[in-house]
């Protein structure tokens, strides 16, 4: 079973990369971070069977800690939204040299 | 409860080995992070308790400046005490507090600037002081880690912290922008960290990096493809926070669109956290397979110092012009890490305390400068600045000759840049390429630092140009203090060596091979 898990999660993690560099909407990017995220989660997993509860006490604070950047990172697009009626990468470009 | 944990501290002696299965022991390992937090909630709750305006905005400040300073006098307290740890999840060495008297005085400076950047830009934001102080949680958690969860979380603390604070100025299209880059950016690079935790996990069976490091010695798993592509992607997570050059890109984006004192803050304090905790990750842990690695960082190392320093020659904007520079010391830096002998943690600090005192002096005088409707971030605007300020404009000289690492004039700096050489030079495995390449960036870096020398002395004061306006309380007081405390340990640089060197060094890790399952990596 663990090296199935670890492959899948690998390929996962291999979606979620591809996903961040390819979109350009600033919300189809977070959910490829979150898609990253939850792949590496499903190898903790998969390796406390091996190791004990260190990998699932990982995984615990891997989601608390994705959470509070959703928080985070969801108000910021909010906030770049009410500047530019836009959330995506092409048309926010005042910053650049 | 609380008086018996109290009377567990008293018993604790100086120099002693502390147990850190013991809760009241652990407690008094992080006694300085306990500090800074529980006084950051306290200011939490001060900032919410009236409604906003400028005055409680200053005392909001003023209280974070001595939360800040309280968690300084207990981090002193514990470095003076000088004692060790057993195994754990927590470092208790010379190392972590010297990384966390820089933070600490960053955090200072970055709140003192602050309150002048938001008085002028009409932000009235307490709680953005508070949030400086959680995200220096962040960082001395990440300079004390000893296991790769508590570094993880270390990070994150300062990451969500200063992503909300990159983005403090609402009213700021750029500001936003730089949040928003920033977060995507910072984000994506905490998923190859974890990534690269998971697999280092997976191939020695722990997460503590004594752990990590023992196994590693003792089942000699320098072929274990598992270990190696952890050990990989752990470099690349680190090498975005540190904004190593090919990872740099959003760092000129994020540190322009920032206010200017988290830019300040950032430039100094985060990268100088990444850096801790990178070097304590590679050393202690990984340090027995320094020839997998090496060669990576080798490349990172140079192209950092030559891509940082050539697109600072071409900036105009003195906001964009500081950051490629940082991009460039991470580059310095990171020839140290290269060499990876123990002394490498003396030149480090060494080197982080003078860099963190010339960036934040010169971030200090843009603040100092700028209006609301003239940032004065263009290095024309620095014009004939001898003529109308010669103060600030000897004390700009100075941070940028410093920056430079020129000898006399530019105090500390010459010293940070000469044990960086040394310490690259004395390795194992000398690096002398890399040394040649650092002299040459530095010379590559004098023409932009000296151009904004060059052009505050020498060029006129253009005729239309606005009058300049009074500088701040605080940005004077962090310029000129700045100034003198380079100058001073730039002629009589001892105190600081030994500051820097006694008790900090950091070894690869040596315990004996637990009887533990054996790992997927053997």
């Amino acid at each position: 079973m663990i090296p199935e898990a670890l492959a899948l999660s690998a390929v996962l993690f291999t979606i979620g990369a591809i996903g961040v560099l390819t979109r350009r909407n600033a919300i189809l990017i977070f959910m490829c971070v979150e898609l990253m995220l939850n792949a590496v989660n499903l190898t903790f997993v998969a390796l406390s069977k091996l190791y004990g509860v260190t990998g699932q006490v990982f995984v615990v604070f891997v989601m608390t800690v994705a959470a509070a950047e959703a928080a985070v990172g969801l108000a910021i697009i909010i906030a770049i939204f009410r500047h530019g009626q836009t959330v995506n990468l092409k048309n926010i470009n005042l910053l650049k040299g | 409860m609380r008086l018996l944990a109290l009377a567990g501290f008293a018993q604790v002696e100086a120099g002693r080995t502390l147990d850190l299965s013991d809760p009241a022991s652990l407690s008094f390992a992080i006694m300085p992070e306990l500090v800074l937090c529980a006084g950051a909630m306290v200011m939490l709750l001060v900032a919410a308790w009236r409604p906003e305006g400028a005055a409680h905005s200053r005392r909001v400040a003023l209280g974070s400046m001595v939360v800040a300073l309280l968690s300084l006098v207990a981090v002193l307290f514990m470095q003076w005490q000088g004692h060790a740890a057993g195994p754990g999840p927590i470092a208790v060495d010379g190392f972590r507090w010297s990384s966390d008297v820089v933070f600490l005085l960053a955090t200072v400076i970055a709140i003192g600037l602050s309150m002048d950047y938001n008085t002028r830009e009409g932000i009235n934001a307490p709680e953005s002081h508070v949030l400086v102080l959680l995200a220096t949680v962040g960082m001395m958690v990440m300079a004390g880690a000893r296991d790769l969860m508590v570094l993880f979380l270390g990070i994150e603390t300062m990451s969500v912290a200063v992503y909300v604070l990159v983005g403090m100025n609402r009213r700021s299209a750029r500001s936003a922008e730089g949040a928003l880059k920033y977060f995507l950016l910072g984000a994506f690079s905490t998923a190859f960290l974890l990534y690269g935790i998971a697999l280092v996990f997976g191939a020695t069976g722990s997460t503590n990096l004594s752990v990590i490091g023992g196994r590693i010695g003792a089942l000699s798993m320098g072929d274990s493809p598992m270990l190696l592509v952890g050990i990989a992607l752990l470099l690349v997570g680190f090498a975005f926070k540190l904004a190593a050059a090919p990872f740099h890109m959003w760092a000129p984006d994020v540190y322009e669109g920032a206010p200017t004192p988290i830019t300040a803050y950032m430039a100094a304090a985060v990268k100088a956290a990444a850096f801790a905790a990178f070097l304590r990750v590679f050393i202690e842990a990984f340090g027995h397979l320094y020839e997998s690695w090496h060669a990576a960082m080798w490349w990172l190392a140079a192209l950092t110092m030559f891509a940082g320093n050539l697109i600072a020659l071409q900036q105009r904007n003195l906001k964009r012009m500081l950051a490629y520079s940082s991009i460039g010391h991470t580059g310095f830096l990171l020839v140290a890490a290269t060499a990876a002998t123990s002394q490498v943690a003396g030149a480090f600090l060494f080197y982080l305390l003078a860099y963190t005192l010339a960036t934040m002096g010169a971030f200090a005088v843009i603040i100092a400068l700028g209006t609301g409707e003239h940032p004065r971030e263009r290095v024309e605007d620095y014009h004939g600045l001898w003529t109308e300020k010669p103060g600030i404009a000897i004390a700009m000289a100075v941070f940028m000759l410093a920056m430079l690492g020129f000898p006399v004039f530019g105090g500390m700096g010459f010293f940070a840049k000469w044990y960086v050489l040394q310490a690259a030079l004395d390795a194992a495995a000398p690096q002398f390429r890399l040394a040649i390449m650092l002299v040459l960036a530095t010379t590559i870096s004098a023409g932009y630092y000296l151009y904004v020398v060059m052009v505050m002395f020498m060029k006129p004061r253009p005729e239309q140009a606005t009058p300049l306006p009074v500088v701040g309380v605080m940005s004077r007081a962090v310029i000129y203090a700045a100034v003198v405390v380079l100058l001073a340990f730039g002629v009589f640089p001892d105190p600081v060596v030994r500051w820097s060197r006694n008790g900090t060094e950091l070894r690869p890790a040596m315990p004996p091979a637990a009887a533990l399952p054996v790992p997927l990596g053997r």
